[in-house]
């Protein structure tokens, strides 16, 4: 963990309103989402983390009741530092939201609408309007401004989003809906939502491990979100294995060369008990990691082949608590992502 | 059931967990289908793709119908290419007399050609180019989980009338939650049978006719906000695929019936992760609920370690080594050591919990591999360490 004394270089995203947080499922997406947003927060920010999915993975990640829709503080600094806000973001109360606001419905046509089953109906079939609807409401967190009263402002919005394989797609709103009503207000809205996200104010970050398919999904979710003119922002390589033997170590334990006795004597000397299996038991640990890290390594080349800013998060032993979260945000924020 | 509810035994102690003995399971003549399902990233198409490997291996004629297979594994298999027709596996030992198929779910050509099946020829071609049916097909949360039903169901008649397999293996879509897989056909028909569009369909009969002031109010806001020409087409895809309903449902319900009879067998594959542990609870239990035929639980890419060195000892001897000089890899062993300790000591804590909950599910647990499957030799490998 970092303590005050750590210089902590300056944010490769100093105008980013928008952290757009996508990744292959298990690669740990939600959890870097979480981690960006305290990393952020630690710098005085205000930041709203939102979720889009359903899944409460906030919820569970902080610990907390689940989520309405609903902006909930779940995470402050001491003193006047900055703070996390949470909010689960459903299509169909974006839907409600968005008719009363801006067609001024009352809640009888709301609740008119929701009997017919249109909502529901609305959200799940008409081409690309569930994430309309979910894309418009993290416009209105990002454009939201003091001419808005008793609105809550954010200097930043991070976003679990999609997976990788969806994420273009997702963020191209008005490419299929726009496609499909030329006509309609919801076209203005959804024009006015593509100059955010196509815009310097917004990033996509893409959270990989090191194995074949999630790098190919990232390689393949960069030249997609690229051809969809949007911004790609870093690529956080999470769970990468601890770097306890060095190249020399790693090529030994790899050829069946590690020396086994100087091993044994060191043993010896912290006052191990040595056996034989407990020295062939290690030196085959050693070799199935350097194994691992030189598949590792493979994909790393690829990676750093992308030419896009990187950040590294080792895998913790202990899995990921709240205490764990903090310690990923304090690794982001030294790597310059926050 | 409710959907909130949990299952299980309410009260119960650790207990030691009966072990799943997977060659029984493929072995047994009486299994026709197995499907694996968990949530995404736990290595579910390299379970089937070895289970399936093994038990042809072990004589029986089988197909795997594969989701989104790696790259590498997918050309391994003869599947690379998407085209929704079970092709030989080449490489296959067939000395006991079986032989393994494979194919790539293509969601889309699936949905379409039970679309061209059902309808004319015209009424077909209405339905394919139309922009909300493009939605479902393509994008409709559970449509792929419904098409791999559909699939799987198409398979199985297949094997009934030709007999050119008798073991079907199948994975499930990377869903956002592994009950989705059971859930979608429910949902799809549910929604293709809504009030909603019932009313589309037939604003001024029947029942209907109470409602539709409020309705006329509706579909105007819905055109004033979406244009009237979204409306246009959403009305004439819904009548376009009236006819359609009955024999969804009809399919839908059938596939259910059959994962529920004793030919079908469904394990649950997780890796010993909070989040997988948690979606596998819940599917074991709704499974459970729904007394469908759970085989057992596959817990993959556990961590193992050698025994009789603790994560403490080995950090506290790699420290006093680092004082030293030249033993740097020393250290480095013994800190690895620790971490592979720690690691093994919080999934089994988890693999506890999850058992003291589920007591009576079989479990077989799948050391990870150092390196990744890309192969037959590395499929065969994955079922010798299934087979425990």
């Amino acid at each position: 963990m970092s303590d005050d004394s750590t210089p902590t270089p300056a944010s490769h995203w100093p105008r980013v309103q928008l952290h757009i947080v996508t990744g292959k499922g298990g690669t740990g997406k939600s959890t870097v989402a979480a981690a960006l947003a305290l990393a952020l927060a630690s710098k005085g920010k205000h930041v709203l983390l939102c979720e889009v999915e359903g899944r409460q993975g906030i919820a569970q990640l902080f610990d907390v009741p689940p989520l309405p829709y609903e902006e909930r503080r779940i995470a402050q600094g001491p003193g006047d530092g900055g703070d996390v806000y949470a909010l689960a973001i459903d299509a169909e109360s974006a839907m409600l939201e968005y008719l009363a606001l801006y067609y001024r419905l009352g809640n009888r046509t709301g609740r008119a609408l929701d009997r017919f089953g249109v909502i529901d109906f609305a959200t799940t079939i008409a081409p690309g309007l569930r994430d309309v609807l979910l894309t418009g409401k993290l416009y209105e967190a990002v454009e939201r401004n003091s001419r808005n009263k008793n609105a809550r402002v954010y200097d930043a919005v991070v976003l679990d989003a999609p997976p990788t394989g969806r994420i273009a797609q997702f963020l191209n709103v008005n490419g299929e809906f726009g496609d499909l009503a030329r006509v309609g207000m919801v076209k203005g809205q959804t024009e006015r939502v593509m100059g955010l996200l196509k815009s310097r104010r917004t990033a996509v970050h893409l959270v990989t491990v090191l194995e074949d398919m999630p790098v190919q999904e990232t390689v393949d979710g960069i030249s997609d979100l690229r051809a969809h003119g949007m911004r790609v922002g870093g690529v956080v390589v999470n769970m990468t294995r601890p770097k306890s033997l060095d190249d020399q170590a790693r090529e030994a334990a790899l050829s069946g060369a590690l020396p086994r006795d100087a091993i044994e004597a060191d043993l010896q000397k912290v006052g191990i008990d040595v056996t034989p299996e407990l020295v062939d038991g290690l030196v085959e640990e050693a070799r199935a990691h350097a194994e691992r890290r030189a598949l590792e390594d493979e994909q790393r080349r690829r990676i750093d082949a992308l030419d896009v800013p990187t950040y590294e998060l080792q895998r913790l032993a202990d899995g990921i608590d709240l205490g764990g979260l903090y310690e990923l945000a304090a690794e982001l924020r030294e790597q310059g992502m926050a | 059931m409710s959907k909130t509810a949990r299952f299980g035994p309410l009260a119960a102690r650790l207990g030691e967990c009966p072990e799943l003995d997977v060659d029984a399971l493929i072995d047994d003549p009486g299994t026709h289908v197995i499907v694996c399902t968990g949530s995404g990233g736990v290595g579910k198409t390299t379970t089937s793709a070895a289970l399936a490997l093994r038990a042809a291996e072990r004589g029986r004629h089988v197909v795997v119908l594969t989701i989104d297979p790696a790259r590498r594994l997918a050309q391994s298999m003869g599947i690379e290419k998407l085209d929704n027709v079970p092709r030989p596996v080449p490489g296959v030992d067939g000395a006991q007399g079986g032989s393994l198929d494979a194919m790539m779910l293509d969601m889309k050509r699936t949905f379409d050609e039970v679309v061209e099946s059902q309808a004319n020829p015209d009424k077909a071609a209405a339905i394919l180019g139309n922009p909300f049916y493009v939605t479902l097909s393509s994008s409709f949360a559970g449509t792929q989980e419904y098409m791999a039903m559909e699939k799987l169901g198409q398979l199985r008649q297949d094997a009934r009338k030709t007999g050119r397999w008798d073991l079907i293996i199948v994975d499930t879509p990377p869903a956002r939650s592994a009950l989705d897989f059971l859930d979608a056909p429910e949902r799809l028909s549910g929604f293709l049978d809504g009030r909603f569009i019932r009313l589309l369909l037939a604003p001024a009969k029947g029942p209907a006719r109470l409602m539709t002031a409020g309705f006329g109010a509706v579909t105007n806001t819905m055109a004033k906000i979406v244009g009237a020409q979204v409306l246009k087409d959403l009305q004439m895809f819904v009548a376009a695929f009236d006819t359609l309903f009955g024999g969804f449902r009809n399919r839908a319900q059938q596939t259910y019936q059959l994962l529920q009879t004793k030919e079908t067998a469904f394990l649950v594959v997780a890796a010993p992760e909070a989040d997988a542990l948690r979606e596998a609870a819940y599917f074991v239990e709704r499974l459970d609920a729904d007394d469908m035929p759970l085989a057992g639980l596959v817990v993959n890419r556990a961590t193992s370690a050698l025994d009789g060195l603790s994560a403490e000892q080995a950090l506290a001897a790699a420290e006093r080594l680092q004082s030293g000089r030249d033993a740097a890899t020393t250290a480095g062993l013994l800190r690895l050591h620790a971490d592979r300790m720690r690691r093994v000591a919080r999934e089994s804590k988890m693999r506890e919990r999850f058992q003291a909950a589920h007591p009576h599910v079989p479990t077989v647990v799948v050391p990870a591999l150092s390196t990744d499957v890309h192969d037959l030799d590395g499929l065969r490998t994955v079922g010798d360490l299934l087979a425990g």
